[in-house]
């Protein structure tokens, strides 16, 4: 049985769908009206209000907190100044991809690490030969995302000028109506976006002035669906979806390095001191390359068309985003596997993320990816393309 | 002096694409604009302090979504967010809204009538099928049915395999379509006037007609091929206003290198022999090019740009019989607050997608009979957005924009058509006070009223007779036929004059078909 956010509340009155799924234990609405669409436009042209307060959460302080960090993440995180948040995955020994998350540096020597799966117990194994504290305050810390073109102007509204200078991936402390919030100015839409942090006591709070700022605004509270859309036009993996966190893989092959996922920027590999785990294997990697990489596919919409029209149909796409393991084919042989995908109503395209062999994986490459009509199994051609499939200047302006 | 491989005439939507298509295929091209901003009909303009109109083209149906993906429109600034809903508000009543939902609508219609909302999913079926045929049409050259070229033939013959596939009933419904009156076509599936009067108004939208008049019918499904297209969610509003479309198309075209000039009003062609070899502009400038393009209608390109003298008479009686007769309005509203619906009030989804007045069939009609006799309609029907429920980048925070297309205000009236400037503030009243009817205290919150009559498009947006289409998109105009039999394919009687405006197949509308289209077939034949 799924907990309830502390935003429940207000998140129950709103869903009107009854559309909710479980997430990492929380329930969490899929949809809050009829279809994604709408939630989807407010995040690409006004702001979508998204409680993430499922993701996992630990504060790491301490002497060391930092010299821990980068040794048990791939990103040398010494040098993040105190303000900033940075994009990163976190391996085992064999540089296989655990989880990806963020870490933010929040001033007086205390980080804060989010995380899609649990990771308390990782951390806690690594941290005994430092002078650190790991505090899981996943179910201390509620955390809103704001995100949209019009993010920027309700913040300003319900908590003054401190976002003006707020930076993409820049991290401040506001206040609003006499509690404290954590700004990220951080999101998992390719767009214009902030995350909020925030304890559980001030949730309601928060959603509350939130929603008032953005009445002028055209704030939406918006599901997982319509975040699912925006994502995979942003070009973001999802563990559990994309790929599969090393210590839940039940075979090798179900693992991956950051390299094969498209995170090879976020690996320091140059760095003096300590290793990271997983160093090894990941410098023999980048050195002997890696067998598989994550690329983004545009899928052919007229082929689309052209097989619907076989079969005497409208071409069809469903309002939300798929998540299933689908052949991509190079000259008829399987190449590998689409994992999700989306149509796009912003580029008015077929987009897929897949994992397919390196040799093919350049932009341009021409591959093709099954498609079903009918319960009849058909192949389109799809394009490698270069991910972010969207990547609006608003973003980092 | 410079040599184009095209000139441009008109930095319309139209004209932006034909040059955006024709650069990415390596051709020098100049496009030249009269007026100060590009877009012609699809334009947005700060009308009024703080306030950005959609001046003319308030909604985007059927812009194609190839050319948003040719030309990565996305890349260079077009979003497009979906209109949700239809709402026909009624004086007493909760009037009928169309959701997207299929209960909910469903449940709308059969407050009036059970039997009307159990057949309304099959309509939409129906109209989906029929429209999908036509469809092909929209994004290909017309075949010419007179043509004996292979080619032709073979396009004719593979537009007939759907049709056979259509069976028996689908072609009936076709036909019945292609000649009977939308109010009667739609009798026959619906009884409640609530319901068909705002689906009848599509296929009068643009036209001289009314809804009682015969053939209205097919105009309706031009508008379901709209639909088709929204499942592919392409009917909307453009973010930033209508003009956003023009200037992400324009910004495609410079990104291949196009070049563009606002404030150069093209005078005439300049010919070489009898041959098209440029233009001249209204300051004496002579600009060279390899061929001319004109985006803007048959009427001003072959009265105006044209001598007479290069054109055969058989194609100048054609277009001599060339219907434009603009028979629309315009009347932009800047708000203060949101206007309060009798039928239901307060802010909500359903004043977020169009909102139709058009009560009933006879309603409509009454409006015809006003044109009809060279008026302006006492009543009229209008179609009414406020983009700023979700756009937020058009108006202040809080204020908003209400959009008011009108139909009828002919171009023609009794009182002849310069006399227009006379009328324009009585026709802006009529259209408040209608809405006032409807929306009581709408007058106190109105900040700003731009009225624009049939005769301001002619002489500020250069729309001959104010027809919003360049020509009315009824059946004889349509396809093989526009703008006249034998020239559906760009080119004129001119050499080296071609045209990609809205006066050309497909016709009228924010698609950029017929500029894409145009460019290709010149490029096939070689043409630059
Ligand atoms: C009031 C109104 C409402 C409408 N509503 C909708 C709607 O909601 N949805 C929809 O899809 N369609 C709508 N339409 C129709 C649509 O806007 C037009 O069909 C379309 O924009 C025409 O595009 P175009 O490029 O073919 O021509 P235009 O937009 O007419 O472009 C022609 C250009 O040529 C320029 N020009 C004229 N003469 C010269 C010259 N001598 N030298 C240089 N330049 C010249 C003009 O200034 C203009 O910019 C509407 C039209 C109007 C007028």
């Amino acid at each position: 049985m799924p907990n309830a956010t502390p935003f429940h509340p207000r998140t129950q009155a709103l869903c009107q769908s009854y559309k909710w799924k479980d997430w990492s234990g929380y329930c969490a609405p899929c949809v809050y009206g009829m279809s994604p669409e709408r939630e989807y436009n407010a995040i690409r042209n006004g702001a979508g209000l998204l409680d993430v307060t499922p993701l996992f959460k630990y504060d790491v302080s301490g002497k060391d907190a930092a010299r821990f960090l980068s040794r048990v993440l791939s990103r040398d995180v010494r040098a993040l100044k105190p303000g900033r948040m940075t994009y990163l995955c976190w391996c085992d020994d064999h540089g296989k991809v655990l989880d990806d998350g963020t870490c933010a540096h929040l001033g007086d020597g205390r980080s804060r690490l989010t995380a899609a799966a649990p990771a308390l117990h990782w951390l806690m194994r690594h941290a005994r030969r430092y002078d650190v504290t790991v505090a899981d305050v996943s179910d201390e810390v509620a955390a809103l995302a704001l995100q949209g073109p019009t993010s920027r102007a309700i913040l300003r509204d319900a908590c003054g000028e401190v976002v003006d200078g707020l930076k993409f991936f820049g991290v401040a402390t506001a206040r609003i109506d006499g509690f404290e919030v954590v700004l990220s100015r951080t999101g998992y839409t390719g767009d214009l976006g902030y995350e909020l942090w925030v304890d559980n006591a001030h949730a309601l709070a928060l959603w509350d002035a939130l929603s008032a700022a953005g009445k002028r605004h055209n704030l939406e509270p918006v599901g997982l669906d319509a975040l699912d859309i925006s994502r995979v036009e942003a070009g973001f993996v999802l563990r559990g979806i994309d790929y599969t966190g090393a210590n839940e893989a039940l075979i090798e092959a179900q693992k991956s390095s950051p390299y094969e996922l498209g995170l090879g920027w976020t690996v320091t590999l140059e760095r003096d001191g300590e290793p990271f785990i997983g160093q090894a294997a990941l410098e023999r990697e980048k050195r002997e390359g890696s067998a598989w990489a994550l690329v983004g596919l545009d899928v052919d919409w007229p082929a689309i068309e052209a097989l619907y029209a076989e079969h005497g149909l409208p071409p069809h796409v469903p309002s939300a985003a798929w998540r299933s393991m689908v052949p991509v084919y190079r000259d008829g042989r399987q190449v590998g596997r689409a994992t999700s995908g989306t149509w796009s109503p912003t580029l008015k395209k077929n987009l897929a993320l897949a994992t397919v062999e390196a040799s093919v994986s350049e932009p341009g490459t021409p591959l093709y990816l099954e498609w079903t009509v009918e319960w009849s199994r058909q192949v389109v051609p799809a394009v490698v393309t270069k991910t972010p499939f969207f990547d609006p200047p608003r973003k980092r302006a | 002096m410079k040599q184009y491989d095209a000139i441009i005439v008109g930095g319309g939507h139209n004209g932006l694409a034909c040059a955006a298509y024709l650069a990415r295929a390596g051709r020098s091209v100049l496009v030249l604009e009269r007026r100060h901003v590009l877009g012609g009909a699809a334009v947005t303009e700060e009308i009024f302090p703080g306030f950005k109109f959609s001046v003319c083209s308030y909604v985007v149906s059927l812009l194609r979504p190839q050319i948003i993906r040719d030309l990565e429109l996305p890349r260079h600034g077009l979003e497009i967010l979906p209109l949700e809903c239809s709402f026909a508000p009624a004086v007493d009543g909760p009037g009928l809204v169309r959701w997207p939902d299929a209960r909910r609508t469903r449940e709308e219609i059969a407050r009036y009538s059970a039997k009307d909302a159990s057949l309304y999913p099959e309509f939409g079926r129906e109209m989906a099928q029929l429209a999908r045929l036509v469809k092909p049409v929209i994004d290909e050259p017309s075949p010419d049915p007179a043509s004996l070229h292979p080619t032709e033939l073979l396009r004719l013959a593979r537009l007939g395999k759907p049709f056979r596939e259509l069976g028996a009933r689908g072609i009936h419904q076709l036909v019945k379509m292609m000649t009977l009156s939308a109010a009667d076509f739609l009798d026959e599936w619906f009884e409640s006037d609530v319901l068909k009067a705002p689906m009848s108004v599509s296929g009068i939208i643009g036209t001289y007609l009314g809804v009682r008049s015969p053939s209205t019918a097919y105009v309706m499904l031009h508008h379901y091929m709209g639909e088709i297209d929204g499942a592919m969610r392409a009917w909307g509003f453009s973010r930033g206003g209508t003009g956003e479309v023009s200037m992400s198309i324009a910004r495609a075209a410079q990104a291949f290198g196009a070049e563009i000039r606002t404030e150069a009003p093209v005078a005439k062609l300049l010919m070489r022999g009898d041959e098209a070899a440029g233009v001249v502009l209204a300051d004496g400038t002579e600009l060279r090019a390899r061929v001319v393009v004109s985006s803007v209608d048959p009427k001003l390109t072959f009265t105006r740009l044209v001598d007479a003298k290069y054109l055969p008479s058989e194609f100048t009686h054609a277009l001599s019989r060339y219907r434009l007769r603009g028979s629309s309005g315009k009347v932009n509203l800047a708000l203060d607050a949101l206007p309060e619906f009798t039928s239901r009030p307060g802010d909500g989804l359903h004043i977020r997608g169009d909102i139709a007045v058009a009560p009933s069939i006879d309603y409509l009609e009454r409006a015809y009979d006003d044109a009809k006799y060279g008026k302006f309609s006492r009543r009229p029907y209008i179609n009414v957005v406020l983009p700023t429920l979700t756009d937020s980048t058009l108006a202040p925070p809080g204020k908003h924009i209400m959009s008011c297309f009108v139909q009828y205000a002919p171009y023609h009236l009794a009182t002849g058509p310069e006399s227009w400037p006379q009328h324009r503030e009585a026709f802006g009243d009529t259209v408040v006070d209608t809405l006032e009817e409807l929306a009581p205290g709408l007058k106190n919150r109105i900040l700003h009223r731009q009225v624009l009559t049939p005769w301001d498009m002619e002489q500020d947006f250069g729309l001959s007779e104010g027809n919003i289409f360049h020509g009315e998109l009824s059946l004889e105009q349509l396809a093989f036929l526009r703008p006249a039999a034998g020239f559906a394919h760009y080119q004129t009687p001119v050499r080296g004059l071609w045209m990609c405006g809205s006066g050309t197949h497909p016709g009228g509308g924010v698609m950029a078909a017929p500029g894409k289209l145009a460019a290709e077939r010149m490029l096939k034949e070689r043409a630059l």
